[in-house]
């Protein structure tokens, strides 16, 4: 990574970063789909990485423009693994309970099929 | 492709108000009406506003629908789809304005939540630093180098009352502030990430999920309070952790946040890792220091305070993660925005692990003053298999039990301790009808006991004999005087021990005689645990009305104490009988009795 020697320069990465969540609706129809699997020690211990590794394969093969990506801890730790899935120029939404037969089902109906799947865990917090 | 989504709650509070039934009827209505096209009925986990369910919500107008039965089905399908108006008398009336709250956004249990330390947790790669970047990482820190005096940081901290989230409570500005005041010709900035209460891991979350926040504000402390180096003990059982912050180190290493002239500032900081081998009294500071140090992580009398005499004889301020997690946002916000969350005297937000008989058990980030019921009962969404609430340890082995009778009281630092218990780092473990308070205390003791460093007596001899009451007490053995005694040592132990672990190991005895004290009383004078978990205290026998003989418990029995033809009333031989519970939880007939 280059050097951050400046305000100026530290600015210029904030301005070119995006995060998923801050993808802003009505963006480009090319725009990836973006996976986040949530994947703290809990969370990997509750088998995200299986659901990470199959995310991977299974967007591939069918090719999907998606990321798939790591993130912390989503907190919602009865309903682990968790995974947030954000369609582009939409809102993120996160799934609970996400083995590889919910990823199959969330890739079909949700990321392919563009229709809502059971399981979504609703955002019940603000943050900053 | 629907364009209507209705949402149906099925948390566990829900679906035992028949959410499945309602989910059922929707989506019949909704074919009845030929809306399949455009309205798709959708289960969701738990919205945290239980009291209140079973909750509806629609998207994509955004609207809540409260305490919505089986019946209301077709109503709400018909009015807000076909007349495509909202249906008033479902709607949340908000408590304070008495007016029906039509907009989702409107509803003030989403405001239950507040997301200040966790605010990036589950949304970044905590391995890119960029991302953090991007969500106004480093901000806060060029804002300090680039406009703010060292004094000016402190004057900040200092004026947004933020308090240490380790659990001890103290003011962090004036922590700050001592330590710069501290002569010295070095000083250090310790992060405190021994995190080792049972049932906590809000540190582990934070620095797994936004290592580089802890990096930012470490920092921020040491250009404020004159030090050029960092270090952040953490435990070798974290690996994951260990592993992110380095990556971390490295990244902010290498893009020049760490290391010489900072951002062009003639201003250098460093940040090392010590490994910590898991012994819970290093997390109290002294402690913590000298394990740094290579020495025996044993605490030493306090003042001098780290502040002024710390790691190699030199002044070290000591913070907690969690503190650490909060100072980013204090300085890109503003003290007086950070000071209008809270309560009068605990300002801001806290992190708790709630575990336990809990249904949504999960990591949380409430405004201070929230009370135990918001958390239990909305964000924790009640207690599992519907029993009964009976109290909610805080604090872990230096909290104590709070029971029904607090569960109104607002959370804050003073308020817990009035209570007998402590904030502590913010493990929360929910306990039901079925825990017995005196195997609670003992289990905690347990742990401190094992969990002393013996350098002082009365926190090694001490807790060991107050174990030891305990343990005759829960084998039925308690004489009269038992209560007495336990409670003369508990006051001695928490009044000459040298450091907090001693000083506060016998708060689990202490709160949970003060609250309840009938459970304490059965055990010594009736000989009976009226949580029924005390094995010496209570026994199986089989009912004989309901008893089949289906050889159900007999089969499942370890030790062959259950006797009985297929078909004929079983029998309990009490002079076998280990008590482990396994014939009571495998009957379907509810043929077993406990007494």
């Amino acid at each position: 990574m280059k050097r951050i020697k400046s305000v100026k320069d530290l600015n210029k990465i904030k301005e070119k970063t995006t995060v998923s969540s801050h993808v802003v609706p009505g963006s480009l129809n090319d725009d990836p789909v973006i996976v986040k699997v949530a994947m703290a020690t809990c969370g990997i211990a509750s088998g995200a990485k299986d659901t990470y590794d199959y995310f991977v394969e299974e967007l591939k093969r069918r090719n999907v423009n998606a990321i798939v990506c790591q993130t912390g801890c989503m907190s919602y730790c009865y309903a682990e693994p968790t995974v947030e899935v954000t369609m582009p120029g939409e809102e993120p939404v996160v799934f609970g309970y996400v083995n590889t037969a919910k990823v199959q089902e969330i890739i079909d109906r949700y990321i392919i099929g563009h229709e809502l799947v059971d399981g979504i865990i609703p955002a019940s917090y603000k943050t900053v | 492709m629907a364009r209507n989504y209705i949402f149906v709650c099925g948390g566990i509070g829900c679906r035992a108000m028949e959410s499945e039934q309602l989910k059922k009827n929707l989506q019949r209505e909704v074919i009845l009406r030929g809306l399949s096209d455009e309205v798709q009925v959708v289960t969701t986990g738990c919205f945290g506003f239980c009291e209140k369910g079973p909750l509806v919500k629609i998207l994509p107008d955004n609207t809540f629908y409260v305490q919505v039965t089986p019946e209301d089905a077709g109503e709400l399908v018909y009015q807000h789809f076909i007349k495509k108006q909202k249906l008033e008398r479902l709607l949340y009336i908000h408590p304070e304005t008495q007016q029906r709250v039509t907009e989702a956004r409107d509803m003030d249990f989403y405001k239950k939540q507040f997301r200040i330390a966790l605010r990036n947790c589950g949304i970044i790669d905590p391995e890119n630093i960029e991302e953090y970047i991007a969500r106004d990482g480093y901000a806060a820190l060029a804002k300090c180098l680039t406009e703010m005096t060292p004094e000016s940081v402190i004057d900040t901290v200092k004026k947004s009352g933020l308090r240490g989230r380790g659990g001890g409570g103290f003011s962090t500005g004036l922590k700050w502030e001592i330590t710069r005041r501290s002569p010295g010709d070095e000083k250090y900035v310790v992060c405190n990430a021994d995190e080792g209460d049972p049932g906590a891991f809000m540190d582990r979350s934070l620095l797994e999920g936004d290592p580089h926040s802890i990096i930012e504000a470490m920092i921020i402390c040491g250009y404020s309070i004159g030090a050029d180096k960092g270090l952040v003990y953490i435990r070798a059982e974290y690996p994951l952790a260990i592993k992110r912050l380095q990556k971390a180190l490295q990244q902010a290493e290498e893009a020049g946040l760490l290391g010489k002239n900072i951002l062009g500032i003639n201003f250098n900081f460093s940040i090392d890792i010590r490994l910590g081998a898991g012994a819970f009294v290093c997390g109290e500071e002294t402690a913590l220091i000298h394990s740094m140090e290579g020495c025996r992580g044993e605490p030493t009398y306090k003042p001098p305070f780290p502040s002024v005499e710390g790691y190699m004889g030199k002044p070290t301020n000591v913070n907690n993660v969690e503190t650490f997690a909060n100072i980013p946002v204090i300085i890109n916000k503003g003290a007086d925005w950070f000071s209008n969350i809270g309560t009068e005297k605990s300002k801001g937000t806290k992190v708790f692990a709630l575990a336990g008989k809990i249904n949504n058990v999960g990591l949380i980030e409430v405004p201070m003053g929230t009370t135990l019921r918001e958390i239990v009962f909305d964000i924790g969404g009640g207690i599992k298999d519907g029993k009964k609430f009976k109290a909610v340890q805080t604090g872990g082995p230096s909290g104590g039990c709070l029971g029904e009778q607090f569960l109104d009281t607002p959370i804050d630092y003073d308020n817990l301790i009035e209570a007998g218990s402590m904030m502590g780092s913010g493990g929360m473990i929910v306990l039901d009808e079925d825990d017995c308070m005196v195997s609670i205390a003992k289990f905690y003791l347990e742990f401190t006991l094992h969990e002393s460093c013996g350098k002082c007596a009365p926190c090694r001899i001490g807790n060991k004999r107050l174990h030891e009451m305990l343990e005759k007490i829960t084998k039925g053995k308690g004489e009269k005087d038992d209560l007495k005694k336990l409670k003369a040592l508990a006051t001695v132990i928490k009044e000459t021990s040298l450091c907090g672990l001693g000083q506060t190991s016998p708060n689990p005895v202490l709160s949970t005689m003060q609250n309840f004290y009938d459970e304490y009383k059965a055990h010594v004078y009736e000989k009976t645990c009226p949580a029924k978990q005390c094995k010496d205290l209570i026994t199986f026998s089989i009912i004989e009305e309901n008893c089949t003989g289906c050889t159900l418990c007999l089969r499942n029995c370890p030790v062959e104490a259950i006797t009985g033809e297929k078909g004929k009333v079983h029998e309990i031989h009490q002079d076998v009988c280990i008590r482990c519970g396994i014939c009571f939880s495998k009957c379907k007939f509810d043929a077993i009795f406990v007494e």
